[in-house]
């Protein structure tokens, strides 16, 4: 092997090492959701190339209120789905969608835009 | 000062009024206040600067007595900041008629509590507009919203063509230019190494870069929303070849000196542009394709009327039909559309609801049927009184489940999610492998050929395809169920409907009509049968049991004249006695007339017969002499045998199962077609019977009325209610079929088949796109048969991949049920 040769593939390998850490080995603790006066655990969802934050951290049995602005025109994001707990909601631009429910079970829950390329977690404690 | 008039319920007496009265006056800032116990009213004069209608309610309260408000739920614009809140809230409140106001500033709705009649929606509009705020209607479901949805789509999609026009026009001469050595004339004029050359191509790469900073501004805008999360999606990809062509073709005008030949240093600007330029044509007519599937919706959302007429003080008005409140008396002429939904009071019409149930055969209406709102008057004039407006009409009940279950996932879905996670990385790691296996061992110019096989996998692949690929055909799906009067809850239910092997039916309400009618009569000979309709209808006039008013209803259809029964006397257990026209008669079991020692053998095998076929039949005698018999039975519904046939034909085995005793259930069954019978099931074992066929291994429909039959249906794998108009939010059901016949059933299942199998082409399509175009791309075929992809081939097949999923998802609005009676 050339000397070019090395060092491509080696620049080429780790760039690919790189990828795979910077995609799928990343840890978030998450946000905790605040509480409102109503007993609302209330949390507010940038929608913009993904959701900010897009792990958060809810109490169990206590109403949840997501509150999705989605501040970007591109269509892929235009619906969020919660489809553990049935909710679903079209999010025009520039506007704020309360999505409301009470989890009942502990465990992590997914939530996504109707194609699942953008994605955040629920978990629930 | 402001008037206010208050219903007040749970006012029984004298007193009461009484206690109300000097509650209310006792407020400061009330001057004047009187309780009307007949009507239920309190009508107050009070100063609203003193005292709000809050208090004023507060203080019925405290008396025990329940005033009884109405609720809105409005939107806000204009909203900024948390102190605005108590400013729109006080405006609100301030306003008479109002007894709460409640703003959520995140979503910018206010939940207004109101007297119905006392406030109008201008008036609650004037006070916000006077705190400096404007009162819009809520986005749900509106048709405003929907409006402002597709000039949204349509912004988006004048954006992009601009974009794609600019990347076009722009690639024409740098196509032009970047292949000189295939242009007689250009070949001369900048041949290879020549300072002419790196001149021109220098200024190429000058005019691709405003390509790349506004016409592709979304692939970078899109990658690095993305990269803050951590994640990747198709931008990523875009983004990321489009640059590495970028880059290798300035490093090869600015730094041939790097490269060990001159023929290497070439560069191919007309990859950025036409990469763009292809992409964002792709992304333009995917917006303008899905704008098409949610059709359907836009149809439901048009169909609301604009307008009511009412009757408020004795005289008929014009309102906004969003001003009409529970308990107008709303006036309706022919040709008219019905604003919201009620019972009728007065007059009688023809109704069109095929837009509503799908069922084109006007509908009568009389006093105390009910109407549905967006339906069409035909012929006559009839008030009638709103039970539901706004929100909780049918319609919007109907717009809301549907937008709900488009936006719902089907399992299938899940799976692709999965895959969705895990397919950018990998594409760019499979892309970045391609260019070490290339660059390490490929053909000379080594460089060249890793680069473009690396920007040709990262363009070729295409996660949009895949996503698209179900919620597109769902979207579309749901929406055609709609159209004919079928509504899916959601994906879940419409796969699980294209597995199912059996199918159970409710008899009562489902296969047949649920009501008796007069089937046959049957006479010795003595009376002609229709005289001795009319005198045994004539004695059952006054009947308020169900058979009784089954013969009535008999007689009726055939135009007889009824005369006046007197001495009519009931005998519990064995029927009825009366005297019509001088004729005295007897009509009941067979012991009725043994008591009365009236022989009635003869008419014996008639009986049976009868009986034999799930009928009712009862023994008449006339003056004391057996003259005949007159049966009555629940009858099938017209479409019931043909629908049966065709859910047989889809490979479905049909159950039926009801309370009805064995010789009737059977009967039915004989008639329709049905071999399997589940008779004499007690309505709490109705969801045990369906655990058993689901224990026989089969994925279970279950079709019933959704109140006696909630548990099964919500037992069965997909349970379908048959819903009669107005209550279509039927809960347990996964499908709720508003026309009453299961001529929907069918076309229900057609539907779910129809949509799965579409699904399933976008995904297959979606897949085998990815699965064959990402290795070519990488050059697998290369060693093989020279076969090398050109990214400009690439950017073309990911753009259209992607439409073509959409397309295809909208062929899917040329679905017409088959066959069937509709």
């Amino acid at each position: 092997m050339t000397p070019d040769r090395i060092i491509v593939t080696a620049l080429v390998l780790a760039l690919i090492v790189f990828i795979v850490w910077f995609f799928w080995m990343k840890k978030d603790k998450g946000t905790r959701a605040s509480q409102t006066s109503t007993g609302h655990q209330e949390v507010m969802i940038l929608v913009k190339g993904g959701y900010t934050p897009d792990v958060i951290v809810v109490e169990k049995d206590r109403p949840v209120r997501l509150n999705f602005r989605r501040e970007e025109t591109a269509s892929c994001s235009e619906m969020v789905l919660l489809p553990d707990f049935e909710q679903s909601a079209r999010l025009p631009a520039g506007e704020t969608v309360a999505v409301e429910f009470v989890p009942r079970e502990a465990g992590e829950f997914e939530f996504a835009c109707q194609m699942g390329m953008i994605r955040g977690k629920l978990i629930v404690e | 000062m402001a008037t206010l008039s208050l219903s007040i319920d749970g006012m029984v007496c004298m007193h009461c009024t009484k206690r109300v009265q000097v509650a209310l006056r006792r407020q400061p800032g009330v001057s004047r206040a009187r309780v009307n116990l007949m009507e239920n009213l309190a009508m107050i004069d009070y100063d609203p600067e003193q005292i709000g209608t809050k208090d004023l309610l507060g203080a019925v309260r405290e008396e025990g007595f329940k005033p009884g408000p109405a609720k809105l739920r409005m939107a806000i614009k204009g909203l900024r900041c948390a102190s605005c809140v108590t400013q729109v809230e006080t405006a609100l409140t301030r306003t008479p008629g109002v007894v709460s106001a409640a703003l959520n500033v995140a979503t910018s709705q206010v939940d207004i509590e109101y007297q119905p009649g006392e406030v109008s929606l201008h008036e609650l509009g004037q006070a916000v507009a006077d705190s400096g705020y404007e009162l819009v209607p809520p986005v749900e479901a509106s048709e405003e919203s929907v409006d402002r949805h597709a000039s949204e789509q349509e912004r988006e999609y004048r954006g992009l063509m601009r974009k794609f026009w600019f990347a076009a026009i722009i690639s024409i001469p740098v196509m032009f230019f970047s292949y000189p050595d295939f242009i007689p004339g250009l070949r001369e004029w900048m041949p290879m190494g020549s300072d002419n050359r790196r001149i021109v191509w220098g200024l190429l790469g000058l005019v691709t870069l405003p390509v790349l900073a506004w016409s592709g501004s979304q692939f970078y805008t899109g990658m690095w929303a993305a990269l803050k999360h951590r994640t990747a999606n198709m931008h990523t990809l875009i983004a990321s070849g489009i640059t590495a062509a970028f880059v290798y073709s300035a490093v090869a005008v600015l730094f041939p000196q790097w490269f060990p030949t001159q023929a290497l240093a070439e560069a191919f600007w007309d990859v950025s542009t036409v990469v763009v330029a292809l992409v964002v044509l792709g992304m333009a007519l995917e917006v303008k394709a899905k704008g098409k599937t949610s059709e359907a919706i836009k149809k439901l959302i048009g169909l609301q009327a604009k307008t009511a007429r009412v009757i408020r003080d004795g005289n008929e008005l014009d309102i906004p039909v969003e001003e009409v409140v529970v308990g107008d008396k709303v006036v309706v002429r022919p040709g008219d559309k019905i604003p919201v939904d009620g019972v009728v009071v007065s007059g009688s019409s023809s109704l069109d609801e095929s837009m509503i149930t799908g069922e084109s055969i006007p509908v009568e209406k009389r006093p105390g049927d009910e109407v549905i709102g967006a339906t069409i008057n035909k012929t006559g004039s009839f008030t009638f009184e709103a039970t539901r407006v706004g929100k909780d009409t049918a319609l919007a009940n109907i717009i809301r489940m549907v937008q709900d279950a488009q936006g719902s996932k089907a399992p299938i879905q899940r799976v692709v999610d999965q895959v969705a996670a895990y397919f950018v990385p990998t594409v760019m790691i499979l892309g970045l492998l391609a260019f070490i296996v290339w660059y390490n061992v490929g053909p000379e110019p080594r460089i060249v050929f890793s680069i473009i096989v690396l920007v040709t996998t990262l363009i070729i692949a295409c996660p949009c395809a895949l996503g698209l690929a179900t919620p597109t055909s769902l979207t579309v799906g749901i929406g055609k169920g709609a159209e004919n009067g079928i509504l899916i809850r959601s994906g879940d239910a419409l796969q699980t409907a294209k597995r199912l092997n059996a199918i159970v039916l409710d008899k009562t309400g489902t296969i047949t009509k649920g009501e008796p009618a007069l089937t046959d009569v049957i006479s010795r000979g003595q009376v002609a049968e229709d005289k001795l309709l009319a005198l045994t209808a004539a004695l059952e006039k006054g009947s308020e049991h169900p058979l009784g008013e089954a013969i009535v209803r008999g007689a009726e259809d055939r135009q007889l004249t009824l005369a006046t029964a007197v001495d009519f006397a009931a005998i519990p257990g064995h029927g009825v006695y009366g005297r019509v026209d001088g004729h005295e008669l007897l009509l009941g079991n067979q012991k009725l007339l043994q008591d009365r020692g009236i022989d009635s053998t003869d008419l014996t095998t008639d009986w049976e017969r009868l009986a034999a076929d799930g009928k009712t039949p009862m023994y008449v005698a006339i003056d004391g002499q057996a003259a005949g018999l007159i049966a009555v039975a629940d009858t099938v519904k017209g479409d019931s045998v043909d629908a049966i046939k065709a859910l047989k034909a889809m490979g479905l085995e049909v159950v039926m199962m009801t309370g009805d005793n064995e010789r009737t259930a059977n009967a039915i069954a004989r008639r329709v077609g049905i071999e399997r019978v589940l008779a004499d099931v007690l309505p709490q074992e109705k969801a045990h019977e369906i655990k058993k066929l689901q224990l026989e291994g089969r994925v279970v429909a279950m079709v019933g009325d959704g109140i006696n039959d909630a548990p099964a249906l919500a037992q069965a794998d997909v349970g379908m209610a048959i819903g009669t108009g107005t209550d279509v939010a039927i809960e347990a059901s996964d499908i709720t079929l508003i026309k009453g016949s299961l001529t929907g059933v069918v076309t229900a299942m057609q539907i779910s088949r129809a949509t799965m199998r579409n699904v399933y082409q976008n995904l297959f399509g979606a897949f085998i796109y990815n699965v064959l175009g990402v290795p070519v791309a990488m050059g697998v075929l290369y060693p093989f048969t020279g076969l090398l992809l050109s990214p400009l081939i690439a950017a073309a097949a990911m753009a259209f991949s992607s439409v073509t999923v959409v397309t295809n998802a909208n062929r899917l609005r040329y679905f017409k049920p088959k066959g069937g009676a509709a």
